[in-house]
């Protein structure tokens, strides 16, 4: 089981993923009906699904997240994140960086607040790139040892951009006389 | 050059501390080769065919003489006692352990140095214009800039896993001489009329197997929007540039996709978010970046008249050949010569460092640069002391005076130590600069850029080069194809122009006969003395160049069965 981290500590997780089998949700069962949705857990849906079943899956009692692949459009989120309490970023692999333009978008642009989770190979040594661009909670590949992985926020203090979690660039927060090194 | 605060020194020594923990990380086992490898390339090292290659970033070619002692001594202590400059503007030491890098990082802190982005798909080291802030010609002294565009690059989080390496040059000079056209993104300062500061920005240039020259995407950005409408073109090539194919992965493939009209649409509209954020910069920063440079205490002195009494012919050459103009009276610029014939380009032992250190203190202010031709320039040497700098120079076999001609031959390190090169390309240097050993006949020739790649990732632009040469691989051997036509600086109607392959390949032994066949259909067809290499292929195209290189049908024939033989 992969380790969640969330505002840099060990968390537990009970969000559960829509993902498998989402054919089951889509489409008609042997029943005659379309599958319904459990009312009261914390339930992640990818994209598709929440385009075509978003409505119910937010009337729930439970609450509701979204998944998004890496070649997909923050943007296709905009109008329904009051009502997402999760958003998960997949990196397929940790050297694809799609994920963290899609992070600071969500963030800065389309002004997300809730949870901001990146998925699949989270890695240590990505974590605090991926905390800049406005990720608060990390899915650890499960071989990753989650007591180092903590180390990772504090391996460089301060940063020349701005970021989501600086949003002043260095050089609007520099101290004019800084002493020299 | 830029004196770091202790911001700057932190984050450069967090940097280390971090390296030497992924390090200790790997050697434990407890990072996969693949994982480490994205990390270890991050901060310049690689795996080479013989030992690691750590690649030293001398950020826009500035160095000051005590780095250049401590590069001296790092070479000597953790390698063979050299170094190599490359045509990024940086060093390549070739035996490094991987056990000592985190080490050799340590000592480089302590001069202000390290080897943040020298290699991975990131933005790497910022190259600019070795001339900047002592040219006549310059409109804007690209140093600050250059040093801003560094801290903006620095662990930028959003764009510290692009689709692919990404290369940022600039000149502050209409003439170019960082070569904007063939970069990722290339910024040429300039002017407009009401005086304010700008950038013409071109996007999708380079080298490499699938060359091209950049368009401008726009022709003049105010200097306040330099940050933010590069992270609008960062933005858009982080989403969409092509991850399936790493030979499609530069950032020209997704603008020749998307087509350069529809490409800028999408930069513009990213960057009408981002125009006036918090990255749009300010008067205050400029002037502080700038105030801590050091600048040259120049003296108050007048132009000298061309000493030739009592100097001798060698001094004449080289002061035609490797002196170039100050803006400030008196003083010169002054390129060491680092392709003396038989020594690899770009080498230089760790003694020669120490002892142009000692140059650089005594007759320039304390701060060298390295150039992208793979030579070192002092910037601010008085007129009066020019005498004097050959001798020493000469000494130290650095007076070659051969800058921009023929023999100061522009290569990579090639198959003698480059695992992804197909072919040597120190040999072949070595042998054309033995044809031509006659400086007469150099001199005669004039300006001449020739540049050779040990494959076609390019490294030593040989798609610029007036001449360039192309190591590849033919069933396990070793051929050489020859272009004629490019060149990294502006020709009529273009930045920058790439060259076009003559015809066949050429075995090892070939190639000096090659360059003398062309070089001689140049000096029939000449107008003048004044008619450059590069202008005669551009009046009278590559036709009868091909056409002497493979006339003689003997040789053809015999070139068509060693190809027959091969193949």
């Amino acid at each position: 089981m992969a380790t969640l981290v969330k505002d840099e500590r060990i968390s537990s997780d009970n969000w559960q993923s829509l993902e498998g089998g989402a054919q089951r949700w889509l489409s008609v069962g042997e029943d005659g009906f379309v599958a319904d949705f459990p009312q009261h857990a914390d339930l992640i849906a990818p994209l598709a699904l929440l385009k075509v079943r978003g409505k119910e899956l937010f009337a729930r009692a439970g609450r509701s997240g979204a998944v998004l692949e890496p070649h997909e459009d923050p943007a296709a989120l905009a109008a329904m994140l009051e009502r997402l309490s999760l958003i998960a970023i997949r990196f397929p692999k940790f050297g694809d960086g799609r994920g963290y333009s899609i992070a600071r978008l969500l963030r800065e642009r389309y002004g997300y607040r809730g949870e901001l989770r990146a998925i699949g190979d989270v890695l240590r040594d990505q974590l605090l790139f991926m905390k800049r661009s406005g990720f608060d909670s990390f899915s650890l590949r499960e071989d990753q040892d989650p007591d180092e992985a903590l180390a990772a926020f504090g391996e460089l203090s301060e940063q020349y951009q701005a970021s989501n979690t600086q949003p002043q660039p260095l050089f609007r927060r520099r101290p004019h006389e800084v002493r020299a090194a | 050059m830029y004196l770091y605060d202790e911001i700057d020194q932190r984050i450069v020594d967090e940097r280390v501390a971090q390296f030497r923990d992924q390090t200790r990380r790997f050697l434990a086992g407890k990072l996969s080769e693949e994982e480490f490898r994205a990390l270890r390339l991050r901060n310049g090292l690689y795996i080479q065919k013989h030992a690691p290659m750590l690649r030293i970033a001398i950020p826009y070619g500035i160095l000051a003489s005590r780095q250049l002692r401590k590069l001296a001594h790092i070479a000597r202590t953790w390698d063979r006692g050299y170094g190599h400059f490359s045509t990024r503007q940086n060093l390549q030491l070739n035996w490094p352990k991987l056990e000592d890098v985190p080490e050799i990082l340590a000592e480089l802190a302590t001069v202000q140095m390290h080897a943040i982005q020298t290699s991975g798909n990131c933005v790497r080291n910022i190259t600019t214009d070795h001339f900047a802030g002592v040219a006549p010609d310059e409109v804007v002294d690209s140093l600050v800039w250059s040093e801003i565009l560094r801290q903006w690059s620095t662990f930028h989080p959003e764009f510290t896993y692009l689709p692919r390496k990404f290369k940022i040059a600039i000149s502050g000079s209409p003439a170019d001489r960082a070569a904007t056209g063939v970069h990722d993104i290339g910024l040429l300062a300039l002017k407009n009329g009401a005086g304010e500061t700008g950038f013409r920005v071109l996007v999708g240039g380079g080298l490499g197997r699938t060359p091209m020259v950049g368009f401008v995407i726009r022709e003049f950005l105010p200097w306040r929007h330099l940050l933010t409408y590069i992270e609008a073109i960062l933005r858009v090539y982080n989403r969409y540039g092509r991850r399936d194919n790493i030979h499609k992965a530069r950032i020209k493939i997704l603008v020749k996709e998307r087509g350069p009209e529809a490409f800028r649409a999408e930069v513009d509209a990213e960057w009408a978010h981002l125009e006036n954020g918090p990255a749009m910069l300010t008067e205050s920063e400029v002037e502080r970046v700038s105030a801590r440079f050091t600048r040259p205490q120049y003296e108050t002195l007048s132009d000298e008249p061309l000493q030739t009494k009592g100097t001798g012919p060698g001094f004449i050459s080289w002061r035609s050949r490797n002196v170039h103009p100050h803006r400030v009276p008196g003083y010169a610029a002054v390129t060491l010569s680092l392709k003396k014939t038989g020594v690899p380009p770009g080498d230089l032992t760790a003694d020669q460092m120490d002892a142009v250190a000692d140059l650089t203190d005594r007759y320039s202010f304390g701060e060298l640069r390295v150039t992208h031709e793979q030579n070192l320039v002092l910037a601010d040497v008085r007129q009066r002391d020019l005498h004097a700098l050959w001798i020493e120079a000469r000494g130290l076999g650095l007076a070659t005076p051969n800058i921009g001609l023929l023999t100061n031959i522009i290569a990579c390190p090639g198959g003698d130590f480059c695992s992804l090169a197909n072919a040597r390309s120190i040999p072949i240097a070595e042998a054309i600069q033995r044809r031509f050993d006659d400086l007469d006949y150099v001199f005669d020739i004039g300006e001449l850029d020739l540049n050779i790649s040990g494959c076609m990732n390019a490294c030593g632009h040989h798609h610029v080069g007036h001449i360039g040469i192309l190591g590849v691989d033919k069933n396990g051997e070793e051929w050489y194809q020859v272009e004629v036509g490019g060149s990294q600086t502006r020709v009529p109607g273009a930045p920058a122009a790439l060259g076009r392959v003559v015809g066949p390949s050429f075995s090892a032994d070939e190639v000096p006969d090659a360059i003398e066949r062309l070089i001689e259909v140049y000096l029939e067809q000449r107008d003048s003395d004044a008619e450059r290499f590069i202008d005669v292929v551009h009046r009278i195209g590559v036709a009868p160049f091909k056409e002497r290189v493979y006339g003689n049908t003997g040789q053809r024939r015999e070139n068509l069965e060693r190809q027959l033989a091969v193949a």
